[in-house]
């Protein structure tokens, strides 16, 4: 009865606790530049399509490589594309992917881990000896060989992406539901009854939340580096596709002559990497987990 | 302790072997073999057969497997199919390459990285800290092609001081190597300090909030005495897991910055065998990497080991 009273409470106050997570990530400038830049991409991300000046796939052997001006804000590429569009778009791209491979990373990885931290024992070392794995295959060539072997479209990257980020996420899911796992509540949990699939769900899951959303919030940056990186090498999304990996790589052998279309997807990317990266700290933070330690594994 | 080491020693291997597994049930698994993947449309008749029987693909998987594996165990990755040469032929000067534009990266990044982050613990929440980490946070979240691009666009194009693209052949001796790859290591080391030295802030900043160190303030030992004989020892050796970690972390990077730079290392190789649908290559490569990064954890695991007398007897006592 005690911890239905428990959740009941925590129901009613779910919202005011999200608005006061925000109210203190916001507290501290780092916070709250860093949500800023996310919620502009985000809404950039959202009217893009309407704002957009000119067809993002339109080429024009008449106006290639021209410098910034009042019709072209940032300038055009060498196929004549306009870089403004193109940008602006790009973000789009970005946070579309990684957005659903961060999901499917949470997904996967944060329920992995808690049935390897519940259950114990021989399965719970088989599944840790696999996912240690693959985490000492570099992430790079592993993504490399999958898109390489299965081509590059949004449908195979996803996935990929959400599978090869979601390994980490098991470990920390995992070492979360041990220390939750031996506390007194699950114990009285067990001795009145409970099915193991109401106790993951009522007990584990609310305790092990906060440490989970974390770890996602840093994979969602770093799958974002993956991901335009995989871009940049050539084996991301394919042209004409607006994305800022493959702008940065189109746009780099012009560079000396023609930097404008290298400098707005480095500062789109790079903003919103930091801007990310701030807001997952801020996060981190304001839940009272130190993530500062922790090697980028 | 020796025990130990062994233990750690058989948990590495069998991680190998693990990852031996998945590159090539991955291979076996994912549509196509080896042969059709690189012969594209030209895969049929004397070719194919050809092919097939350079790899050995006319024998079962189980087989080929173990053929492979003990190939491998013995150091002889097999045949590569683009080079068209035994496999260890081509690795060899990438190796040395990447070899010696990692450990340059390292040699530079390590120390300077201690530094910044005893700097930035010790003055915790003053301008030299809130500098310094602004900078850290900086090159630590944006990715490696872009700061490399910008390297390139400023030092190279807009200043002209150092070549951009680096053209060297991959037998370039050492020191042919040393002068041109001041652009690249500024890129690897840049991001692993940035890592390294917010880790070393942390860890700093932990031991001197501790009992210890409050103790020898009270005592009155001098600050600096207390900061190199109390704080650095202990603040160091949880580090170096981490370290090691980040190390392996970044071999991802450097593939990025490899190809940036137009580098004839490991990490071009990666890009050119899977363009070239080359995969004994790739398979070659994904467990020499992964032999890397299990390799460089073990030896951290192993210098924790010896420079902590008391994680030496908690472990046994495990």
């Amino acid at each position: 009865m005690e911890s239905n009273l428990i959740t009941e409470d925590k129901q009613k106050n779910k919202l005011e606790k999200a608005f006061e997570i925000l109210k203190t990530m916001a507290s501290k400038p780092s916070g709250l530049i860093g949500l800023a830049i996310v919620l502009f991409h985000v809404v950039l991300a959202l009217i893009s399509p309407y704002i957009a000046p000119y067809d993002y796939k339109a080429i024009s052997p008449n106006t290639m490589l021209l410098a910034p001006s009042a019709e072209h804000w940032f300038g055009t590429d060498s196929l004549g594309r306009d870089v403004f569009t193109r940008t602006i778009l790009g973000g789009r791209t970005a946070l579309t992917v990684t957005f659903f491979g961060s999901l499917i990373a949470l997904l996967w990885g944060g329920l992995l881990g808690i049935f390897c931290g519940l259950v114990g024992g021989k399965i719970d070392d088989v599944v840790m000896r696999v996912v240690d794995a693959f985490l000492s295959i570099p992430w790079i060539l592993a993504m490399l060989l999958i898109v390489s072997l299965l081509g590059t479209s949004t449908e195979v990257l996803i996935p990929a992406l959400g599978f090869f980020y979601g390994k980490g996420i098991v470990r920390v899911a995992r070492a979360a539901t041990h220390d939750v796992i031996a506390k007194d509540f699950i114990v009285s949990a067990r001795a009145r009854g409970h099915s193991n699939m109401s106790i993951i769900w009522n007990e584990i899951i609310p305790n092990v939340r906060d440490a989970i959303l974390v770890e996602g919030a840093m994979r969602w940056s770093w799958m974002l580096l993956g991901f335009s990186s995989l871009s940049f090498l050539g084996f991301g999304v394919s042209p004409p596709t607006p994305d800022w990996g493959l702008m940065i790589s189109n746009a780099r052998g012009l560079m000396s002559f023609a930097y404008w279309s290298v400098i707005a997807p480095i500062v789109g990317l790079s903003s919103l990497i930091i801007g990310i990266n701030l807001t997952a700290d801020a996060f981190a933070k304001a839940l009272g987990i130190d993530r500062s330690t922790k090697a980028p594994v | 302790m020796l025990l130990l080491i062994l233990k750690r020693i058989g948990l590495g291997l069998i991680t190998l072997f693990i990852v031996s597994l998945i590159t090539f049930v991955g291979v076996e698994v994912l549509p196509g073999d080896a042969c059709t993947t690189y012969l594209e449309r030209e895969a049929y008749g004397a070719a194919l057969d050809a092919c097939i029987k350079r790899l050995g693909l006319d024998v079962p998987a189980y087989e080929r497997y173990l053929d492979w594996a003990s190939n491998v165990a013995r150091g002889d990755f097999g045949y590569s199919l683009s080079g068209e040469m035994p496999i260890n032929e081509v690795l060899g000067p990438r190796v040395k390459n990447s070899l010696v534009l990692a450990s340059v990266s390292i040699l530079i990044g390590i120390p300077l990285a201690i530094v910044l982050g005893i700097i930035t613990a010790l003055w915790r929440d003053k301008l030299p800290d809130i500098m310094i980490s602004t900078i850290t946070i900086f090159s630590m979240t944006i990715p490696e092609f872009i700061s490399a691009t910008l390297l390139i666009l400023i030092v190279a194009i807009w200043l002209g001081w150092l070549p951009g693209i680096v053209i060297i052949p991959s037998d370039a001796t050492f020191y042919e190597l040393l002068s041109n790859i001041i652009l690249p290591v500024v890129a690897i080391s840049m991001i692993m300090t940035a890592h390294m030295a917010r880790m070393v802030r942390s860890s700093v900043i932990q031991v001197m909030a501790s009992d210890y160190v409050q103790m020898a303030i009270l005592k009155g030992v001098p600050y600096w005495k207390m900061v190199f004989r109390h704080v650095l020892p202990n603040a160091l050796l949880p580090a170096i897991n981490v370290v090691a970690l980040t190390i392996a972390w970044l071999l991802g990077g450097v593939v990025v910055t490899e190809v940036v730079f137009n580098y004839p290392g490991l990490g071009r190789l990666v890009i050119e065998s899977i363009s070239n649908r080359d995969l004994p290559v790739v398979q070659a490569l994904a467990i020499i990497l992964a032999s890397i990064y299990v390799g460089i954890n073990l030896i951290a695991d192993l210098m924790t080991l010896m420079l902590n007398p008391r994680l030496k007897s908690l472990q046994i006592r495990k």
